[in-house]
């Protein structure tokens, strides 16, 4: 049995909004193992972000984790009490943001609101703080790290300050980083640079990464592992290469037809017909349905449970296609 | 940044020159005040004597130069019904108002803070709601009619707090202040708290406006992924953020603080530049109600100075481009 | 055999939409909201019983020949001699308070709103002439636009009245100067925005004059604004105007307004006669409170961004 880091079963997180619920999060279930890199990925409105929220324990209300496990290094997360949540945020689990100039605050130091990481959980002096703080910048590659230390936000560039919230992320070792999009809001040449930068120091600490992310080329030479979601659910998931070259789900199929790279100049790029659905109101059955080319009268009656293949390999459909021949395995793997 | 400042200065000079054209003449409106200081049986020559040593005879154009030229030598004339010189009369009031004003921004923050910051964390609550219908009430009820519940509640038929007056004061480094004995807070509490009211409604809104507006920012939710404890967060995160936007408007309503001192100092019968002012009006006394207008201006303008820069110390954003430049 | 063409559709009329005019639906969202509404209920009641004040009063105060020295200092509820019962008491003079209540009403509210209104209507146009003119125009009426704005009213107020002396048409005079300037402030800025909008420019092609442009096309959309502060600065101007009287440099003895009744009773309050003072005050509050509320909730109706 491989010791899993974190493993997700059935995680369901509900919005009670005056509207209805909104089932942003229903039914995903993921497995990360120790040093490993996960690649979530799913269009805007997927339930991705709110995955990661979920793990983190981080969801706003009216929203809330209704159902499922989150057990991190055999710990339940789910129903754990706000205190002790607490203490392993930021300390066993640590999660970086789309937009850096967002999520540090203006009119505090960067010293302190990376000092203020470690003393959230740890007992040591600010000197002892502030010196790893220091070693952290020096890792990710800020020169002049003591000066830069006294800094304030404003007074970085995109990338650099992205590396600040890269390096207090590491700060307290953790065992799993949630990056919830982390380049996006980057220049292209900078978002490479420090998608290899953060590959290197995970591997190097140890730490498993979950990168939420809606652009499957930056997941293909990145991730070990890849989870596709779909209107709250994991529709697919597996080894990189393996559901890349080999996709049993229409939708990731249809998500790898549509890219750029995979289309014959000249000819009409191959899109997937329709939109996501709005979340407070899914059609009874898949909720990927209607758009799906070889949709049946199953399909659009029944919601399709997660089937289990060799090699760790899932997927929610009721007619997965496979190109080579895949053993189902039970399900209570 | 010195050529900020420079541009500051000037227009702050412009401004205090318009005043004292508009306040001369315009104070030079009204009645002959030479009719409230004398007599019935004082003679024609008497009469003109009086007019005479009092300047008012000759032509007004001359008056304001003259006045003008006093300006420079720090002179505004001297009160008709006093006697004194019109600035020291001012002046030596001006204590007594500056602690009144002083002491209600004091509640103004001690009390509005908490308050607007709570109103702002749980909006939701009862509690909450019941402050922000409070501080509709705080600054829909007229001043004067506050001070007379106030006396009446506490004064009247609590007797626990004195109607009118100030406290013993002490003198310390030349200033003269009834904040440090307890007979002189009993004296500065109401009238305080009174002009206060107002005030205090004002920071319970602004500081929940900008308490929810904290909460929703992305820099909280990321110390929240921290792992930093709430209170830490909003003491910490959010307070720093909110503080930026309520001392640029406290400090600018200390002017009015100031201003509206006048109502409550007559109510309280506080010895400060307010109740002096209403005084003159009523007796018009020219050269004391010049001396206040020129006071309060070239005061507002040192306040508005004062706030510029205090705006660039606690942001950073504008202190570290602005010293860049 | 005939058969119906599947292809051919039959053409369907769309139904007609029934669309709640903005009118109907500013309406409707402001009475969502049970406090602004007694707020209004409020607010009405003042206004009606104001307005009828002559006929629903035992007394004229001001009609000398009715009031009686004798009566005068009579607590709440007990009979006077001139044979009807002083709800409300009566004050030093022997006027009935409850019938001097309601006149003084009369006089606050007219002279806060027909300042208001005054302030209002000038306020606007320098409002639109600047925003439509531009340029150092522009720049110049917003100088006097902020500089006015930066001193505070009670000042101001107290130094014309100081000059001008007392009267009706001297306080709301400087009632109004006191006030326009929020309104240029205001409008200006609404009408900076609407300048830019397409309907400016479809006017302006037709070849419609700057004025026509102006006040038949900007000066509508302007409004909604305006309202919200009309009824924030009334309540102000009111409080403004009793204020002054209390300290005795606003209106004469012969305008009795609350604010000249409540500084006649300031004497009797040590000597516990409260009701001189107090119920021509609560009467101030209920009206600046009510008109308070209605105006918050306006103001909140009319921008739904600012959801509670």
């Amino acid at each position: 049995m491989v010791s899993h880091v974190l493993e997700i079963r059935d995680l369901a997180t509900h919005f009670m909004t005056r509207a209805g619920v909104v089932k942003a999060v229903d039914g995903v279930s993921l497995t990360v193992g120790r040093g490993e890199v996960l690649g979530l990925v799913g269009e805007s409105g997927s339930g991705k972000s709110v995955t990661g929220y979920s793990i983190m324990g981080l969801v706003d209300p009216p929203g809330r984790v209704v159902g499922g496990s989150i057990k991190l290094e055999g710990e339940e997360l789910v129903g754990m009490d706000d205190d002790s949540l607490r203490h392993v945020r930021g300390k066993k689990i640590a999660m970086i943001f789309q937009d850096p100039m967002m999520t540090l605050n203006p009119v505090l130091r960067i010293d302190t609101q990376m000092t203020e990481a470690i003393l959230a959980h740890e007992n040591v002096s600010k000197k002892a703080a502030l010196a790893r703080a220091q070693q952290a910048l020096e890792r990710v590659g800020i020169p002049a790290a003591a000066e830069r230390l006294k800094a304030y936000p404003h007074q970085f560039s995109g990338g650099m300050r992205q590396r600040v919230a890269i390096a207090t992320a590491l700060l307290n070792q953790p065992a799993v980083i949630i990056a919830d999009e982390p380049t996006t809001a980057l220049d292209v040449t900078i978002q490479s640079q420090i998608l290899a930068e953060i590959q290197q120091l995970c591997r190097e600490m140890g730490t498993a990464l979950i990168w939420i992310t809606h652009d499957l080329t930056v997941v293909a030479g990145l991730a070990q592992r890849i989870a596709v979601m779909y209107a709250g659910r994991v529709v697919e998931a597996g080894l990189v290469n393996e559901v890349l070259d080999d996709p049993l789900h229409p939708y990731t199929r249809g998500l790898l037809g549509s890219l750029p790279s995979a289309a014959i100049p000249g000819q009409p790029l191959d899109q997937i017909p329709g939109s996501t659905p709005s979340l407070g109101r899914l059609p009874p059955g898949c909720a990927f349905s209607p758009r799906c080319r070889d949709a049946t009268e199953l399909c659009r009656q029944e919601a399709p449970v997660n089937r289990y293949f060799s090699n760790g390999r899932q997927a929610r459909c009721h007619h997965p296609v496979s190109t080579i021949a895949l053993v189902a395995t039970p399900s209570d793997v | 940044m010195l050529s900020f400042f420079i541009r500051r200065f000037a227009q702050a000079a412009l401004v205090i020159a318009v005043m004292v054209v508009l306040v001369f003449f315009g104070v030079n409106v009204v009645g002959d005040p030479i009719w409230m200081l004398i007599s019935p049986e004082m003679d024609q020559e008497a009469i003109e004597k009086t007019a005479a040593a009092l300047g008012l005879d000759k032509p007004i154009i001359e008056q304001f130069f003259h006045f003008v030229k006093g300006l420079f030598q720090g002179d505004l004339g001297r009160s008709f019904v006093h006697g004194e010189p019109a600035i020291q009369l001012i002046l030596s009031r001006m204590g007594a108002t500056m602690e009144l004003a002083v002491v209600a921004l004091l509640m103004a923050i001690v009390f509005g803070l908490p308050l607007g910051m709570y109103a702002g964390l749980y909006p939701d609550r009862r509690s909450s709601r019941m402050i922000m219908s409070g501080s509709i009430l705080g600054f829909s009820l007229p001043t004067f009619w506050v001070g007379l519940m106030l006396i009446m509640l506490f004064a009247v038929m609590l007797g626990w707090l004195p109607a009118s007056g100030r406290g013993e004061t002490v003198s310390i480094f030349g200033f003269e202040t009834s904040l440090l004995t307890l007979n002189g807070w009993q004296h500065i509490a109401l009238p305080a708290f009174n002009l206060a009211l107002l005030k205090i409604s004002l920071m319970i809104r602004l500081a929940r406006a900008g308490t929810r507006e904290a909460m929703l920012m992305d820099y909280v939710k990321f110390a929240r992924a921290k792992g930093l404890k709430e209170s830490t967060i909003i003491r910490v995160h959010v307070l720093k953020n909110i503080m930026i936007p309520i001392v640029t408007v406290l400090g600018l309503e200390f002017g009015s603080l100031v201003a509206f001192s006048v109502v409550t100092e007559t109510i309280f019968s506080w010895p400060g530049m307010g109740k002096l002012l209403l005084e003159a009006i009523q007796r018009l006394d020219r050269p004391v109600i010049v001396a206040y207008v020129m006071v309060v201006v070239v005061l507002f303008v040192v306040i508005n100075l004062i706030v510029d820069l205090l705006y660039s110390v606690l942001d950073p954003r504008v202190r570290i481009t602005g010293a860049k430049a | 055999m005939i058969q119906s063409n599947p292809t051919v559709a039959t053409p369907v009329e769309p139904a007609l939409v029934k669309q709640e005019t903005p009118w109907r639906q500013f309406v409707r969202t402001f009475f969502e909201d049970r406090v602004a509404v007694t707020g209004l209920m409020m607010l009405l009641l003042i206004i009606i019983t104001a307005i009828l004040a002559p006929w629903i009063t035992p007394q004229n105060p001001y009609d000398l020949g009715t009031v009686d020295l004798m009566d005068s200092r009579i607590p709440p509820g007990e009979q006077t001699m001139e044979g009807y019962t002083a709800w409300l008491g009566t004050d030093g003079v022997g006027r009935d308070l409850y019938s001097a209540i309601l006149y003084g009403l009369r006089i606050s509210l007219m002279v806060g709103v027909v300042s208001g209104l005054i302030a209002a209507s000038f306020g606007m146009c320098v409002g639109l002439i600047a925003a439509y003119a531009g340029g150092k125009v522009e720049a110049f009426i917003m100088r006097i636009v902020d500089l006015q704005l930066s001193l505070p009213t009670i000042l101001v107020a107290l130094i014309l009245v100081a000059a001008l002396g007392k009267g009706v048409d001297k306080i709301i005079f400087a009632l109004v100067v006191v006030q326009w300037a929020y309104y240029a402030r205001t409008v200006r800025g609404t009408a900076l925005v609407e300048r830019n909008k397409e309907y400016v420019e479809a006017a302006q092609s037709l070849g419609l004059s700057k004025t026509r442009v102006i006040f038949r096309h900007i000066l509508p959309n302007c409004l909604a604004p305006v309202i919200v502060v009309l009824t924030v600065q009334t309540a102000h101007a009111i409080s403004l105007e009793a204020t002054l009287s209390f300290l005795g440099v606003g209106l004469p003895q012969t305008e009795p307004s609350l604010g000249v009744l409540i500084a006649n009773g300031f004497q009797y309050m040590m000597s516990g006669r409260y009701w001189i003072s107090v119920f021509p005050g609560l009467a101030l509050l209920l009206t600046i409170v009510s008109i308070n509320l209605v105006g918050d909730r306006i103001r909140d109706v009319l921008n739904p961004r600012l959801e509670k």
